[in-house]
């Protein structure tokens, strides 16, 4: 019997030293982070553009995102808009964009007024010939100042009812991005 | 045999009676198996200076008569048991339990074993033989012991079931599995015990902290798994249980098998598997809610009554899919679902298990060695391993749904040791030592921050427990226990996070180093934890009384300690506080047992008042680019609970019997004046049985089970802003769902197919009337009904 207990304690010294390991953790390369969104509206008659921009520097943490919209924009003016996605965890930073591209079944951008301050129209398609934002038009009209909300959910039901054209209200999935920016028409 | 029983009985009957003025004395007792308490029939009682004696009945009784008023030596000796020597002084009646060591009759025996002996005397402890663990084979451990008044779960969907003990979980419920205390993470309301239920062959729930032998932090109680037992006669024999159940088109298969030998060796291996699909709500599937889980466990080993060591492993392996619909972004999703009354996502019927969904893994080695020193005690040494590996898939962008979003590691050692000393069966004594060390790993491929750090973790507990049979009536226990925890922690902060906190204030030396926004921090704390507890029993005639004193301590938990990021399934960031310390416990119970003829009643109460009680509760609201979302921080309050479980049953039949369970519990937070959350309602249980044993052994019962609605809940309803509307809304997560009933019908048959082997057939049906209703411990209530009506069927074979 003294050989199982002589047994037993030598394992049991091999398996802690073994898992003495006590390197320091590396920081996570944090994958899906979208620190960083930025919509720019260019006049379609050609023009300074106006850029919308939401920043989280410290990604979900404390600090609120910073946002900045470049300018007024103008009445009765269509605008040509874009949306630029980015992870400035990374240096250099990495394009987010490209994937939710590449990905345009599963992701739909919503654009929401308040006070009619402008209209906005899909101007892309995904690989079902559904909208998915990317790429949009806004257009104005009179004067005045309202707000335009703009929100990215993944796996959306984009055939659900009005879903396609643009009214988030059935469209289910998860909030990826959203931000309120204050707008105005001048 | 029975015979020799008869002619032996009848010849001690007619014993010579020694005349003198005291000799009317009578000795009445009960003989024992040693380990388990089974009655031993045929054992000898014998006075040693005298010829009179006595033999055992299949109930283990014995009566000797006509002693005389002195000091008596007794020898009680069995054919198959270690002869032992005791003392009696009868100077009125004498009433005794007599332990023998039992060897080889065992197996003719399993069917006169009455009830299992408890692993405490003095504690509110209930236990679940294999015959009702068995009903819930394609279900799992927190399910079954819900039999228990009292005992409850909190639930993530239908599968992942945590129990609850008086009003308490995860941390502060310890789970023994096979002597080994299981370490798998169970700080996560969301992380269901890695237990097979199929490799249980008995359950003890003991409420509150008075099993210190296990552990000193048992706030809530333990639940103490046995494995099967094993016989040490030359024999082979095993079960084979087959299950189907109708809602999740699930089926389960457990089987087990063991070889014993006479010498005494002995092997014994148990294999499980069991697979569901989507489960059904009464008016919709419930999208990706199927669970694959498959189980083995084999041990090997010698037991002499002297000495003896065994081996056990086993591998436990969960696939569980999360209702999909429960996957939400941020507030605004969680809004809607809460608003919208059903699922988002309902599709037709699957196997499949997509993401989100929980894959994990549990390894156990154990191996132990015991031996008897004579007139002194046993000693016991074991060494355990531990694996435990836990994957949690989240629905990701860019391809990563396979690439887990939470990835976790846990290695535990723990080398234990006890010395029973039990020689004078008035006053037992076990000392105990024991020394762990763990590691936690959070893979950081999972381009995730990490959930809770890596760390080391140190663990050192003493203990002295003390049994003392005062008279025949009168059992008292003490004990008292010392834990000491170190944990030594590295965890990245992020630098905002951090100042936020106030920790940059009290805690810069912890700081290692920056690494671009966040700092890597070095924190290491230790903990000393005394606890301790005192019980007391009293036997009177058909009724027993128990009371009880725990005082115990907790070390904060590793999530209480670090947890900071987004909670998906609840849009909330959760953080931890490097501040928390311990939480103590004193905890008073009282226990009232009546049993007569046909009728019996159990009654326990109890009163746990914890200071520095850590709860989590919300504080505010932060803003990322992915919405507002309510902040939830751990904190410490103090906090009382209070409750009453009742159990009464009784046959006003020969083959008719009702029974009522059930349990009222109160929970405040003492601190702010506030009632606690996620404390379960009252629920009782009712139950009407007929057994017929005629009909081949044909029992049938109907439940009724009845949750009231909990009315006292804290109010942490909060008010968001809700972008796509410019407007606030409050958002309601704390209002209980309403009250619910529902009815359950269950029968069996059973055949003797030959004399060794039998075959036991039951049907049940579940929510019989088909009630859609929604539980309140239930962490996916805001997103969908609990199960509709199922049918399930089970086939067990004994060989």
């Amino acid at each position: 019997m003294k050989n199982f207990k002589l047994l037993g304690l030598l394992f049991v010294l091999t398996t802690v030293v073994v898992s003495c390991k006590n390197n320091d953790p590396a920081p996570v390369n944090e994958a899906e982070v979208i620190t960083t969104m930025t919509a720019t509206l260019t006049p379609n008659g050609g023009g300074a553009a106006i850029t919308l921009k939401t920043k989280d520097a410290d990604a979900g943490g404390p600090n609120a995102p910073v946002v900045t919209v470049s300018g007024p924009l103008a009445a009765n003016t269509v605008y040509n808009g874009t949306i630029e996605l980015l992870n400035e965890l990374k240096t250099p930073a990495e394009d987010i964009t490209a994937e939710v591209r590449k990905e345009n079944a599963e992701h739909q951008f919503f654009f929401q007024a308040t006070n009619n301050i402008v209209t906005v129209a899909y101007a892309d398609k995904d690989a079902n010939n559904l909208p998915v934002g990317l790429s949009f038009t806004v257009t104005t009209t009179t004067a005045g100042t309202g707000t335009l909300t703009i929100t990215l959910r993944h796996k959306p039901d984009k055939t659900a009812s009005g879903v396609s054209s643009g009214n988030i209200a059935n469209a289910g999935g998860s909030t990826d991005i959203t931000q309120t920016f204050n707008i105005t028409v001048q | 045999m029975n015979k020799k029983i008869y002619w032996a009985l009848v010849l001690g009957l007619m014993v010579n009676v020694i005349v003198a003025q005291n000799c009317n004395r009578k000795f009445k007792g009960i003989v024992k198996d040693f380990h388990d308490g089974t009655p031993i029939l045929g054992a000898a009682i014998q006075v040693e200076t005298s010829k009179q004696y006595a033999i055992t009945d299949g109930k283990g009784n014995f009566t000797l008569k006509n002693l005389c008023a002195e000091k008596l030596w007794i020898v009680v000796s069995h054919v198959s048991c270690k002869t032992i020597r005791i003392q009696i002084d009868p100077k009125k009646d004498v009433f005794k339990e007599i332990r023998l060591e039992h060897h080889i009759e065992e197996l003719n025996e399993v069917k006169l074993r009455g009830e299992i002996d408890k692993k405490t005397k003095t504690s509110q402890e209930t236990i679940l033989k294999d015959n009702v663990l068995q009903r819930y084979s394609t279900l799992s451990l927190g399910d079954a012991i819900k039999e228990i008044p009292g005992v409850s779960s909190i639930n993530t969907g239908n599968t992942i079931v945590k129990p609850v003990i008086n009003g308490l979980h995860s941390s502060r419920v310890l789970i023994m599995t096979n002597n080994v205390r299981l370490q798998d993470q169970e700080w996560g309301i969301e992380h269901a015990p890695n237990i097979d239920i199929g490799a249980a062959g008995s359950v003890s729930v003991i409420k509150g902290a008075g099993a210190l032998e296990y552990g000193g932090d048992a706030i809530g109680g333990v639940v103490v798994v046995n494995p099967n037992r094993i016989y040490t006669k030359d024999t082979l024999y095993g079960r084979t249980i087959i299950s189907g159940r109708d809602n999740g088109r699930g089926y389960g298969l457990n089987t087990n098998l063991t070889k014993s030998w006479d010498s005494p060796w002995y092997f014994t291996t148990q294999i499980s598997h069991k697979r569901a699909g989507d489960f059904r709500a009464p008016d919709y599937n419930l999208t990706n809610t199927g669970i694959r889980s498959t189980s083995f466990s084999t041990s090997a080993g010698y037991r002499k009554f002297e000495y003896g060591f065994d081996v056990y492993f086993s591998h436990f392996k969960n696939e569980i899919g999360i209702l999909s619909a429960s996957h939400v972004g941020n507030v605004e999703d969680l809004v809607d679902a809460i608003n919208s009354q059903q699922p988002s996502t309902i599709e037709s019927f699957s196997y499949d298990i997509n993401a989100p969904k929980q894959e994990v893994s549990h390894q156990i080695f154990k191996s132990n060695y015991y031996q008897r020193f004579e007139s002194l005690g046993r000693l016991d040494i074991q060494y355990d391993f531990q694996s435990n590996s836990r994957k949690e898939f989240d629905i990701r962008r860019g391809n990563r749904s396979g690439i887990p979003a939470v990835d976790l590691e846990l290695i535990t050692h723990t080398l234990k040791s006890t010395f029973k000393l039990d020689s004078n069966s008035k006053a037992v004594y076990k000392l105990g030592l024991s020394a762990g060390y763990q590691n936690n790993f959070p893979n950081p491929d999972t381009g995730v921050r990490r959930l809770i750090p890596d760390y080391d973790k140190y663990d050192l507990g003493v203990f002295v427990l003390g049994d003392f049979k005062l008279n025949d009536d009168l059992v008292l226990d003490v004990g008292v226990r010392y834990d000491f925890n170190r944990i030594d922690a590295q965890k990245f902060y992020q630098i905002s996070r951090w100042q936020e906190r106030g920790y940059d204030q009290d805690f810069s030396e912890l700081i290692v180093r920056q690494e671009g926004i966040q700092y890597l921090t070095n924190p290491i704390f230790n903990f000393h934890n005394i606890s301790a507890s005192s019980g007391l029993l009293i036997k009177r005639e058909n009724s027993s009384y128990i009371f009880n004193y725990a005082l115990s301590s907790r070390a904060p938990n590793p999530a209480e300690l670090f947890s900071d990021g987004l909670h998906h399934s609840a849009a909330r960031i959760e953080l931890g506080d490097i501040r928390i310390d311990q939480e103590i416990s004193n905890r008073i119970s009282g226990s009232y047992n009546y049993q007569k003829n046909n009728f019996g009643l159990n009654i326990q109460a109890f009163f746990n008042h914890i200071n520095g009680f850590i709860y989590i509760e919300p504080i505010g609201v932060e803003t990322t680019t992915r919405g507002a979302f309510p902040v939830w921080e751990y904190k410490q309050i103090n906090a009382s609970l209070f409750g009453i479980d009742t159990d009464i049953n009784y046959n006003f039949h020969e083959q008719w019997s009702i029974q009522n369970k059930s349990s009222f519990i109160k929970g405040n937070d003492l601190t702010t004046n506030r009632p606690l959350i996620d404390i379960p309602s009252f629920r009782s249980v009712s139950i009407l049985r007929y057994s017929n044993p005629k009909w081949s052994g044909f029992n049938l019962e109907l439940q009724s089970e009845v949750v009231l609605r909990q009315n006292e809940f804290p109010n942490n309803n909060f008010n968001a802003f809700i972008l796509r509307t410019g407007q606030f809304i409050l958002v309601d997560v704390s209002t209980p769902p309403p009250a619910y009933h529902l009815l359950s019908l269950r029968g069996d048959v059973n055949f003797n197919i030959s004399k060794k082997n039998d075959l036991t057939v039951s049907l049940t049906v579940n929510n019989l009337l088909d009630t859609s209703y929604r539980e309140y411990l239930n962490r996916l209530r805001y997103f969908a009904d609990e199960l509709g009506r199922n049918f399930s069927i089970q086939f067990k074979f004994n060989y």
